[in-house]
């Protein structure tokens, strides 16, 4: 398994709720976990993936995601099955959607 | 004045006649028993003939191919095959066994392997690569068959065959053979008294042998819905909107990818939507899809006319004659000439998938170690030159290609075909779909060809879709724009990251590159709910039981 | 529009079997509870281990529920996923809910970690008829893409009742593992008609092993699992002398069959061969006048 952690700008995501997992650990796909935690303007992604030698393709995925969404504040860990970026960078964005249908505040 | 010339104008009849001499002499008449099959291909097959093995991606004269792989060598060898597909491992093994040394064909699928390793061992010479097209049209030149080996489904008491679903090929076949001084030896499933057509009439056929099973036919086109991902709807939601109703494409063909097969299952519900039926997608050069079936029962679809068949589809077809091509008794006539003449000038967009695509847009199948062909891809996957009958979307594809002015000053205006790639920017294994160079290019010396093996040359592209968005080729100024336009849809391939972003952002304000948010599409609406039908069994149900699909893509 | 049960995920079948927002989970992901054995192997972990387990409400009455994700590994049981099911019933036993729900979406025992998942799956078989003896009603809902296969096929035939969809499949030995102990000839695991005609949902209730059978659809799941939250339970040596009984007929009756039709046409189907394509409600007419009684 190869590990990549990084720590991006990005807008404050303006809910607030408990853990959200999203996404199933199967071939070709990935789960995310969701948490609050960092700073409101820092996103936190670790990524743990069995596809090894593609992290400037994550490097690229994970700073265009950080960029377009209101990830700040949140810590997202995924468990990655050798996703494409196309599967990754949907999933993120499923995540936040469904981290702002069902936030508490 | 030259003296008249003294030639014996009828030596190939008489030598044809000689052959057919000799098996008389054996015994053997037009019905052969299956058990002397191999006797009578050592007694009309000569050395150095050309031989057709019929053959596509569907039905195979299998059994005999199998009898040709049984000959002696010392009797019959150096055969020069002209064959649409090697697909049969017997195919290979008649070059490895030294009965046949020289091919000329279209496809080999699953032989692509071995079929290299011969070409390494120069057990076999490749005298070109074709599409179906150019390969039935130099039967008719310089690749004349002196035996064809058919196969049919049954044959009547006078000896006329009925093809049944999947003639497929065997017309053309027959016709060069046949009239140009050749023997035509068929396969056929059984005997009946009557036949519920003609196809082939009894003249134009030697021989005919019952095969101990019936011949092989691959379901090659039925695509289960349970694999379509949200991916492959996305991109699907952007050709319907961004293209189908953009020219208003009513003739076309589709490639046999899930990628297509997810459009096919769009049409009746986010095509629907967007208010698209009867504008688009009314006239197909189509094999009897069983994806097509929620668009054909939704009033989608007024004509399809087909390459071959599909298993299973046959009832289906039967009860649909306003929309497929069929005979008295109902069964689908499929006929892969006139099928892939249909899909060159009658269509206006042709889309398909590949394996890689490089910055021209040139693409190819073609990867290292296998040798597979082009099939039909290009006679479809081409502007359709000589195409004169005008509609709206072959017009307004021109337009735009006089605005991007690729062919210098386009004074005289003209219509262009829509030529589609479709392609997620990686495929499995994360292998990008885009490449700075296609592994064509070193396939092309150990073939033994002057030039790389391309399947859509890029100039005949108008379009690339991803899942990033559409790249209009024919709205860019230079090969420098084309590039970035390319790169632009590329992902996160090193193509892709290899963007310079300024230009690609000017490109999109100018619409040369469309994203799905352009579009009005929202990404999170790509979902599989959107199919019409989500597994084999609503394709059962969307036909009102009519489809019958192999056990192999059963879930019931 | 109706949601495939097949299709969904183990959260989303969840989400939809219960009642809306009363879903309150047991170790969730966030406790990160993986598995220790993967972790050593460097495969892939799931923060839930394959398996979501928690208490909610079923048309009001209160249950406990598990659901298994049949895209992780197959849904196979290890010793995490294995311990967080144990967890659930015994906790069932001093609870007592109106029942126990098991979305069952398994292959059997993780290989990876074979002898925690091997022990896991005698634990629960005997944990599960420890609850059906305190009264603690079991169901389990078979209708996932993975089937309901080896160890966990044995633990869902411990059930009080089984609700099943034509698509779903339960066995004791997969199709590949069939096919690679016995051979192509026994069983061709990639011919997909045969493996429904044997396994799936419609032969599981023509043998009276389903009790229940619906279309492939979350709310016909739900609605079949509320209506037996009323259905008989509590489990008494008279009750397995019956099964006993009851299995030993069926060895009798069918032990020379050699596929599923046969049995369908000694149980007095008609048409046997038509039995696969028929709709749901057909099915029924025909299967309900002489399936065996469960």
């Amino acid at each position: 398994m190869e590990h990549l952690d990084y720590e991006l700008p990005s807008r404050p995501q303006p809910h607030r709720r408990e853990p959200l997992l999203v996404g199933v650990v199967g071939s070709g796909n990935c789960e995310l976990l969701l948490e609050g935690g960092p700073p409101a303007d820092r996103c936190r992604i670790s990524i743990k993936t069995s596809a090894h030698g593609f992290a400037p393709i994550w490097t690229a995925v994970v700073a265009d995601f950080a960029a377009r969404a209101a990830a700040g504040g949140l810590q997202i860990e995924i468990n990655d099955v050798g996703a494409t970026p196309a599967v990754v960078s949907l999933r993120l964005d499923q995540a936040i959607e469904a981290w702002e249908e069902s936030a508490n505040v | 004045m030259n003296a008249p010339l003294h030639l014996p104008w009828d030596s190939l009849r008489r030598r044809r006649d000689g052959r057919l001499a000799r098996a008389k002499a054996l015994g053997l008449d037009k019905n052969v028993p299956a058990e002397r099959v191999v006797q009578l291909l050592e007694t009309v097959i000569e050395p150095g003939d050309r031989v057709c093995l019929e053959g596509n991606n569907q039905k195979q004269a299998d059994f005999l191919a199998r009898a040709l792989a049984k000959v002696d060598p010392q009797r019959v060898h150096d055969l020069h095959l002209v064959q649409s597909v090697v697909a049969l491992a017997e195919h290979v093994a008649l070059f490895e066994q030294g009965i046949a040394r020289e091919l000329d064909f279209s496809f080999s699928g699953p032989q692509g392997t071995r079929l290299a390793a011969l070409v390494g061992d120069g057990k076999i010479r490749i005298n070109a690569i074709h599409t179906y097209l150019e390969l039935f049209a130099r039967y008719f030149v310089d690749l004349t068959p002196n035996v064809a080996l058919i196969a049919a489904e049954a044959v009547d008491d006078e000896g006329n065959l009925y093809t049944g679903p999947n003639t497929e090929d065997t017309p053309a076949i027959v016709e060069a053979t046949a009239f140009k001084n050749g023997i035509v030896i068929a396969q056929v499933n059984e005997r009946r008294q009557t036949l519920p057509r003609v196809d082939i009439p009894a003249g134009w056929v030697n021989y005919v042998v019952v095969a101990p099973k019936p011949n092989y036919i691959e379901p090659l086109f039925t695509r289960d819905p349970a694999l379509i991902s949200e991916i492959q709807v996305l991109m699907a939601m952007l050709v319907i909107k961004g293209i189908y109703a953009e020219y208003g494409v009513k003739s076309l063909n589709h490639g046999i990818g899930f990628d297509t097969a997810a459009i096919e299952l769009l049409l009746p519900t986010y095509g629907e939507s967007l208010g698209l039926k009867g504008k688009v997608c009314t006239h197909w050069a189509l094999n009897p899809h069983p994806a097509l079936i929620p668009a054909i029962e939704a009033g989608f679809v007024q004509s399809v006319h087909s390459f071959g068949s599909e298993l299973g589809m046959e009832r289906y077809v039967a009860a649909r004659p306003d929309v497929f091509f069929t005979g008295a008794d109902g069964s689908l006539r499929s006929n892969r000439a006139f099928c892939q003449a249909a899909g060159h000038y009658a269509c206006d967009l042709f889309i398909g998938s590949t394996l890689q695509i490089d910055l021209a847009g040139n693409s190819s199948t073609a990867t290292k170690g296998r040798i597979t062909g082009f099939g039909g891809a290009p006679n479809m996957g081409a502007d359709a030159r000589g195409r004169r009958h005008e509609s709206a979307a072959w017009l307004k594809a021109g337009t735009e290609a006089a605005q991007g002015a690729q062919h210098g000053a386009a004074a005289m205006p003209r219509g262009r075909k829509l030529v589609v790639q479709m392609v997620e920017t990686f495929r499995e294994h994360m292998a990008p779909a885009f490449v700075e160079r296609l592994d064509a290019w070193d396939l092309a010396a150990p073939m033994g060809l002057a030039n790389p093996p391309v399947m859509i040359y890029g100039d005949d592209v108008t379009h690339i879709v991803t899942e990033e968005g559409i790249a209009n080729l024919l709205l860019c100024r230079d090969l420098a724009e084309r590039e970035q336009a390319i790169r632009g849809v590329a992902g996160y391939t090193e193509v892709g990251l290899g963007r310079d972003r300024a230009k690609v952002e000017e490109l999109r304000a100018r619409g040369v590159i469309r994203r799905a948010e352009d579009l009005g599409i929202a990404r999170r609406m790509a979902s599989r709910d959107l199919l019409a039908a989500r597994s084999v069994k609503d394709l059962v149900h969307a036909s009102g039981g009519l489809y019958n699909p192999p056990s192999r893509f059963r879930n019931w | 529009m109706s949601r495939s049960y097949y299709e969904a995920s183990a959260r989303e079948r969840l989400a939809g079997v219960v009642d809306a927002g009363s879903f309150h989970e047991f170790v969730p992901p966030a406790a990160r509870v993986t598995s220790p054995h993967l972790a050593q192997l460097d495969q892939p972990v799931a923060f839930d281990d394959g398996v979501v387990v928690g208490r909610a409400t079923l048309a009001g009455r209160p249950v406990l529920v598990a659901a298994q994700e049949g895209g992780f590994l197959g849904g196979a049981i290890g010793e995490v996923h294995g311990a967080k099911l144990l967890g659930l019933i015994e906790r069932a036993r001093t609870e007592r809910p109106a029942a126990l729900l098991f979305l069952f979406d398994s292959g059997g025992v993780r290989l990876h970690e074979a002898n925690a998942g091997l022990v896991a799956v005698s634990e629960l078989i005997r944990a599960i008829l420890r609850a059906r003896r305190d009264g603690v009603r079991c169901l389990g809902l078979i209708g996932g893409a993975g089937g309901c296969f080896g160890g966990t096929g044995l633990i869902a035939r411990c059930c009080d009742r089984l609700v099943m969809s034509e698509e779903g499949r339960l066995a004791m030995s997969g199709p590949e593992v069939i096919e690679t102990a016995r051979g192509v000839e026994e069983f061709d695991s990639r011919d997909r008609a045969l493996v429904w005609r044997v396994t799936g949902g419609k032969h599981r209730y023509l043998l009276g092993e389903a009790d229940r059978l619906v279309e492939d659809d979350v709310d016909q799941f739900r609605a079949a699992a509320a209506d037996l939250l009323d259905s008989e339970a509590g489990l008494t040596l008279a009750a397995v002398e019956r099964e006993h009984a009851r299995l030993q007929q069926r060895w009798q009756r069918f032990a020379d069959c050699d596929d599923a039709p046969e049995i369908w046409q000694r149980l007095g189907v008609d048409n046997p061969a038509e039995v696969p394509l028929l709709p749901l409600d057909q099915f029924l007419a025909v299967a309900d006048g002489c399936r065996s009684a469960p």
